[in-house]
C-alpha cells in the first residue's frame, strides 16, 4: 500500500461526499493508479456485501409495546399506537413498497407471498442492487433526452418529463418501464458521480405537494407531486444530492 | 437498568406530544439498530434503546428542529456509552490515529467470498472496537452523511472520512484473516 489516497479521498468518493471538483480530480487519478482502482473495487464489494447481508435490525414489537405503554400512560392523552401515529412512517413504508413492488415484483416472484420482516427488507436492497447490474437498469439506454422521451411514447398513457441535467452533475443515463401498484410507471435513471438514481414517475390527480424524504436501510428517497405527476427519487447518494435533483426536476 | 426512567415522565402538551410522535418515533428502528450494534446482546440493546427513547421524550422540549434522526441517535449513542462504561471494561477510547499497517492488498474476489457469509460479517463487525463499529453502522446501515456522523459521534467533520477509512480497513483485515489471527486482531484492536 503506497498510495495514500486509498486511505482518504477514496472513501469520500465512495460515500458521495466529495464536491464535484475533488471527485473529478480523483477520477483523473484513478486512470493512472491501479492501486486505487483495486481498493475502490474492494470497498465496493464490501459495501455490497454489507447491504446484501441484511444486517439492519428493526425494533422488536416488544420494545414498541413497552414504549407505547410508558409514553402513553404518562401523557394522559390517549396515545394512538405508535405504528399508526406517524404519517411519516406510513410514507416510508409506502416508499419501501414502491421500491419493492417495482423491483421485487419483477425480479422476485417469491416475494409476492410474504411481504414482511427483515427478509423482505434485505430482499428489497438485494433487488435494488440487482437492478444496478448491467442490463437490468435501462430499457432504453441513452444520454439524449430526445431519444429517451419518444421511447416512452406509446408505451405509457402519460408523458413523463424527461430532462438531462449533465451540466448540473446529473447526467441522464436512460429510462425503463416498471410496474408499481399494478400500473405501469416510467423510471428515469440519472448518474451522480459513481452512483445511480432511479426516479419513478406516475400520474396523479392529487394536488402539488412539498417534498418528503427519508431513509431506509441506507438508501435515501425523496418524493413529491407536481403538475399532475408524482415522483420518487431513490438512491444511495446523500440526501443533499437527492434534494438537488429534486430541485432540478421541479424547474 | 431502566429504574431511573420508570418514574413519571414529564408531561408534554398535546402539541409537543404530536410533534414527538411525528418527528422522533419514526426513527425507533434506527435507534434500535444502532443500539443493537453498539451493545452486546439483544436484551441489552432493547433496554438501552428504550431508555434512550424515554430520554429523548424527556428532553424533547430542548429539541428545536433540525435533523431529528441525528438528534435521537446522539442520545442513543450516549446512552450506550454510559451503559458500556458502567457495565464492562470496554475500550471506548480508540482514537483514529493508529498507525496504518502495511498489508498485502486484498483482492475484491477474496473479500467477496469472505463478505458473502452473513455470520462471518456479523462476527467481524462485532469484533471491531466500538468507535470503528459505530461509524460503519451509521454510514453503511443507516446511510448517514458525514455531517450527521460527526454530529452523532462528536468527532470533527474533517475526521469522519479517515475514521471510516480506518474502520473499513480494519473490517477488511478481520474479514480476510484466518480465525486465529482474527482473534489476535480483535485483542490488539483499538489500542493505538
Amino acid at each position: 500500500m503506497t498510495c495514500e489516497l486509498t486511505q482518504t479521498v477514496l472513501h469520500g468518493y465512495i460515500d458521495g461526499e466529495l464536491d464535484a471538483a475533488r471527485a473529478a480530480d480523483f477520477e483523473r487519478h484513478l486512470i493512472s493508479c491501479a492501486e486505487c482502482v483495486t481498493a475502490l473495487e474492494a470497498q465496493e464489494t464490501l459495501h455490497s456485501s454489507i447491504q446484501r447481508a441484511g444486517l439492519y435490525e428493526r425494533a422488536p414489537a416488544s420494545l414498541r409495546q413497552k414504549l407505547q405503554t410508558q409514553l402513553g400512560t404518562t401523557t394522559r392523552s390517549s396515545v394512538t399506537p405508535i405504528r399508526n401515529s406517524a404519517p411519516w412512517r406510513l410514507l416510508a413504508i409506502a416508499a419501501t413498497l414502491l421500491l419493492a413492488v417495482s423491483l421485487g415484483w419483477r425480479l422476485f416472484p417469491a416475494l409476492r407471498g410474504s411481504p414482511s420482516g427483515t427478509d423482505f427488507a434485505s430482499a428489497i436492497v438485494d433487488a435494488h442492487l440487482r437492478s444496478l447490474q448491467p442490463g437490468h437498469l435501462e430499457d432504453v439506454q441513452s444520454t439524449d433526452q430526445h431519444t429517451v422521451k419518444p421511447w416512452f411514447d406509446g408505451k405509457l398513457d402519460f408523458a413523463p418529463p424527461v430532462h438531462d441535467f449533465v451540466n448540473e452533475g446529473f447526467p441522464l443515463q436512460g429510462g425503463r418501464l416498471d410496474v408499481v401498484r399494478g400500473r405501469t410507471v416510467a423510471v428515469l435513471v440519472y448518474a451522480r458521480r459513481k452512483h445511480l438514481v432511479n426516479v419513478f414517475v406516475w400520474p396523479t390527480t392529487e394536488p402539488d405537494s412539498e417534498p418528503l424524504s427519508g431513509s431506509q436501510l441506507g438508501y435515501h428517497w425523496i418524493t413529491w407531486r407536481k403538475s399532475g405527476m408524482e415522483m420518487c427519487a431513490v438512491s444511495d447518494v446523500s440526501p443533499e444530492d437527492l434534494a438537488e435533483l429534486h430541485h432540478l426536476l421541479m424547474q | 437498568m431502566s429504574a431511573g426512567v420508570e418514574g413519571k415522565l414529564d408531561v408534554l402538551d398535546p402539541q409537543d406530544q404530536a410533534r414527538f410522535e411525528q418527528l422522533v418515533l419514526p426513527h425507533l428502528d434506527a435507534a434500535f439498530n444502532l443500539s443493537r450494534w453498539l451493545m452486546h446482546g439483544r436484551a441489552d440493546a432493547e433496554d438501552v434503546a428504550q431508555e434512550a427513547m424515554l430520554r429523548a421524550f424527556r428532553f424533547f422540549r430542548g429539541f428545536h428542529g433540525g435533523d431529528a434522526r441525528a438528534w435521537l441517535l446522539q442520545i442513543v449513542r450516549n446512552t450506550c456509552y454510559t451503559w458500556l462504561e458502567k457495565n464492562r471494561s470496554v475500550d471506548l477510547t480508540t482514537e483514529f490515529n493508529e498507525e496504518l499497517h502495511p498489508q498485502p492488498s486484498v483482492s475484491p474476489e477474496t473479500l467477496a467470498i469472505a463478505g458473502d457469509n452473513r455470520e462471518r460479517l456479523t462476527r467481524a463487525l462485532e469484533e471491531l472496537p466500538v468507535r470503528f463499529r459505530e461509524v460503519l453502522i451509521l454510514r453503511e446501515l443507516e446511510g448517514c452523511s458525514y455531517k450527521e456522523i460527526a454530529a452523532i459521534t462528536s468527532v470533527p467533520i474533517g475526521t469522519v472520512m479517515s475514521a471510516l477509512a480506518r474502520a473499513r480497513q480494519r473490517l477488511q483485515r478481520v474479514l480476510t484473516q484466518p480465525p486465529v489471527q482474527q482473534k489476535q486482531a480483535a485483542e490488539t484492536g483499538g489500542r493505538p
